[in-house]
């Protein structure tokens, strides 16, 4: 218990150091007020929206509904700036402080379930109909869900395709790896553009996993092997890997993409800077107010395994110390009606973790028809989860490291050879992350 | 020492009164505890910030800590150490930070020390300059890295700029994406950077020399150089040291500069011992093999400072 407690202090302060060093200077938002996620009947909510005003006020409108829905609970919400949101928990939870409810990335559930820093849900049939990447799960439990999900897709000019000669692909017979090839070789050869494919390589932090692992894995390799989570080997330096990798600086040799690409990759696209954008689904409508209807959504490359996308944005969980995690899974459950959902989605501008009627009637352009309809597609069809093991924040930087090494003119096997060391290193410090 | 200093002078002559030396002790006493009071507030904050967390990495350092884990935490000994002297990442990133120190801090002092020398004159317009060298200092160096980040890019000005005045004959680099540009590019804007900051220190330091030495030696009929030489130079001995110091110890800690344009690469071509650090520490979790690197980057600095301290001391 002792050592518990120093240890409970080391990590507090190990959290306030870390923090302190790279964000000095940084207002102090994480000031926790009251204990372990408020006490008796009332419980506190943490978001990491503060900076996004109309999904703050969706979330803030459904904790008022379900307040004077009854009157057993009370909940009350907590915004942070996204970018500390994570040094916030982290430090809350080395201090004992965090809150009842809080959202978080999904990559993060398993490490945060692992760190026992969640508790598992039971939300019953409020689940039903989920779309399924909303859903995070580590170890066979349910930890936390999502109100909205996004997708990544490729975006580009008809007009401009069309007079390339390129097919343009539909969700069922999307590009294959050839086609994909054909295409770009034939867009640098009209000499328009430096790089006809912008890629979002000036992207930094989760980007880099979360758009280019998609590709690797469709490609037929992958992050880790998915059978035990234990070790990369094989998964990540394998030959599939490698040719993935040979791949991706071969864009960089032959012009196609920029090393580092622009700043704004939509007025890029929008200045005729680049043919071609890979992006996501948030993309869509900034586009289609510029380029109207010569805006073309281009779905996922198939390389040999299947297109494939990233799945699971922010969700949903309640913490391990919660002490009244009844109010908490009322709440849940109050939460995952859809058209509270819905409008979460709406003023998020993603596509909605449920396709039920009600939600439908919020925001019409995803169902049948709408004008976004096909990143619902996307998402139903090709969305892959990112290894949930909580092992993934390494992975993820290491991924990272490899891929930016690899479009820099590393050699690709001992780049990956590298990055499959350092994985399974880890994961045998951590005992395997059991 | 203060204390007994005094005491002693007066116990000398008046062996007969013990009573004033004691009302001096007391009102000293007094005084120390004032004093003491005084200090408080920095020592306080120096040690919770300072030396608790320097104490914390070095126990750290010999654990297997986590960030974020479930697991009790236990001791491993030098494990941390031993993966560290192989890890090829953490040689390169050493070795990056000798490079950018060892060409910055005679750059950037040398630039300061010529900056003071001319800002030092007499003429109308100085305090201008002054004010115009000294601008990057104050502004924030995640700002003055995003701007160069546009600047160094591709088709940025400074290429635009080399385009130009070499009529079109030379195209610039991509700085920031070539392994080997990314860090003499970090480098020059760096020291622009601080520049200004060390040609103050340097200015104070040319301010104390008494005028009076100058016209002694302009009687004497002896050149700019020869003044410099035997006039200026040597009244600089105590700036020297601490420019010297201050600019070791801030290059030493490259940071911000890599983490805003570069994350380290191309290439690891940029990654230093610090940024190392917090990436493992932060990014990776690993919070006790970020403290054996920040362990062995402690003792690089205690070393690199003490050979300094060795070199600058007063030599009786």
């Amino acid at each position: 218990m002792k050592f518990h407690k120093s240890r409970r202090l080391l990590t507090a302060s190990i959290a306030a150091m870390v923090i302190a060093a790279p964000l000095a200077g940084c207002s102090g938002t994480a000031s926790a007020s009251g204990g372990s996620g408020g006490s008796g009947n009332s419980i506190t909510l943490w978001t990491h929206n503060a900076g996004n005003p109309a999904e703050l006020a969706a979330d803030q409108k459904i904790v008022s509904a379900f307040n004077s829905s009854q009157s057993k609970y009370k909940v009350t919400v907590q915004a942070f700036p996204q970018a500390s949101y994570n040094q916030s928990v982290v430090a809350a939870a080395a201090s004992g402080k965090l809150p009842c409810v809080l959202d978080m990335d999904a990559p993060n559930v398993p490490n945060w379930a692992w760190a026992k820093y969640l508790a598992p849900l039971d939300l019953g049939t409020s689940l039903k109909g989920q779309l399924p990447s909303t859903i995070g799960k580590w170890n066979g439990k349910v930890y936390a869900v999502g109100y909205y999900d996004v997708a990544l897709a490729m975006f580009a000019r008809k007009s401009v395709l069309t007079a390339a000669g390129i097919r343009i692909p539909t969700i069922d017979t999307p590009w294959t790896q050839d086609e994909f090839n054909q295409s770009l070789a034939a867009l640098k050869k009209t000499g328009k553009w430096a790089a006809p494919l912008d890629l979002g390589t000036s992207g930094t932090g989760e980007w880099w996993t979360y758009a280019y692992s998609p590709l690797l894995q469709s490609f037929g390799g992958d992050l880790i092997n998915r059978t035990d989570y234990q070790s990369a080997d094989g998964a990540l330096n394998g030959a599939n890997a490698v040719n993935w990798a040979t791949w991706m600086r071969g864009l960089v040799t032959q012009g196609l993409i920029a090393q580092k690409s622009g700043a704004d990759a939509n007025a890029d696209l929008t200045n005729n800077k680049t043919a071609i954008e890979y992006s996501g689904s948030w993309a869509a409508a900034p586009l289609s107010k510029t380029l109207g209807k010569d805006l073309a959504v281009i779905p996922p490359v198939n390389f040999g395994s299947g297109p494939k996308i990233g799945g699971g944005s922010w969700e949903w969980g309640m913490t391990n110390t919660c002490e009244n995690k009844a109010a908490a899974t009322a709440y849940l459950k109050f939460s995952l009606q859809p058209q509270y959902q819905a409008s979460v989605a709406v003023a998020a501008g993603t596509i909605p973790a449920t396709s039920s009627p009600a939600a439908l009637k919020l925001d019409p352009s995803y169902g049948p028809g709408g004008s976004n309809e096909i990143f619902a597609q996307i998402s139903r069809k090709y969305a892959e989860l990112r290894p949930p093991t909580p092992a993934y924040p390494f992975i993820s930087t290491t991924f990272t490291t490899a891929a930016q090494n690899i479009l820099a003119g590393a050699d690709p096997k001992s780049t990956l050879d590298q990055a499959v060391r350092g994985i399974d290193a880890n994961i045998k410090t951590n005992n395997g992350y059991k | 020492m203060v204390l007994i200093h005094p005491s002693r002078a007066e116990t000398a002559p008046s062996v007969k009164k013990p009573s004033p030396p004691r009302k001096v002790n007391r009102g000293r006493r007094k005084e120390s505890l004032t004093a003491l009071g005084m200090v408080a507030p920095a020592v306080l904050l120096l040690a919770l910030f300072i030396f608790v967390p320097a104490a914390l990495a070095f126990v750290l350092a010999f654990t297997n800590a986590q960030l974020i884990s479930p697991n009790p935490i236990g001791f491993v000994g030098l494990t941390n150490f031993i993966q560290l002297f192989q890890d090829p990442v953490f040689y390169r990133s050493l070795l990056n930070t000798l490079y950018f120190a060892a060409v910055v801090v005679p750059v950037q002092g040398g630039a300061a020390l010529g900056l003071a020398i001319l800002v030092n004159t007499k003429t109308r317009g100085t305090s201008f300059f002054r004010t115009v060298y000294f601008l990057p200092v104050v502004t924030s160096m995640v700002v003055v890295s995003m701007l160069w980040l546009f600047m160094y890019q591709q088709n940025g000005l400074i290429n635009e700029l080399i385009h130009r005045l070499t009529l079109g004959l030379v195209t610039g680099p991509d700085w920031l994406n070539n392994p080997a540009t990314s860090m003499p590019a970090i480098i020059l804007m760096s020291v622009w950077q601080g520049v200004g900051f060390h040609m103050v220190i340097w200015l104070s330091g040319l301010q104390t020399i008494a005028p009076d030495l100058h016209e002694a030696a302009s009687l004497d009929g002896v050149s700019a150089w020869q003044r410099f030489r035997f006039v200026t130079w040597p009244g600089l001995r105590n700036t020297r040291a601490l420019v010297l110091v201050t600019i070791t110890i801030q290059a030493l800690s490259l940071f911000t500069q890599v983490s805003v344009m570069t994350q380290g690469g191309p290439l690891y071509s940029t990654s230093t011992v610090v940024y190392d650090a917090v990436q493992t520490g932060y990014q990776q979790q690993q919070t006790s093999y970020a403290s054996a690197i920040s362990l062995v980057f402690f003792a690089l600095v205690l070393i690199v400072a003490a050979i300094q301290r060795f070199l600058t001391r007063e030599k009786a």
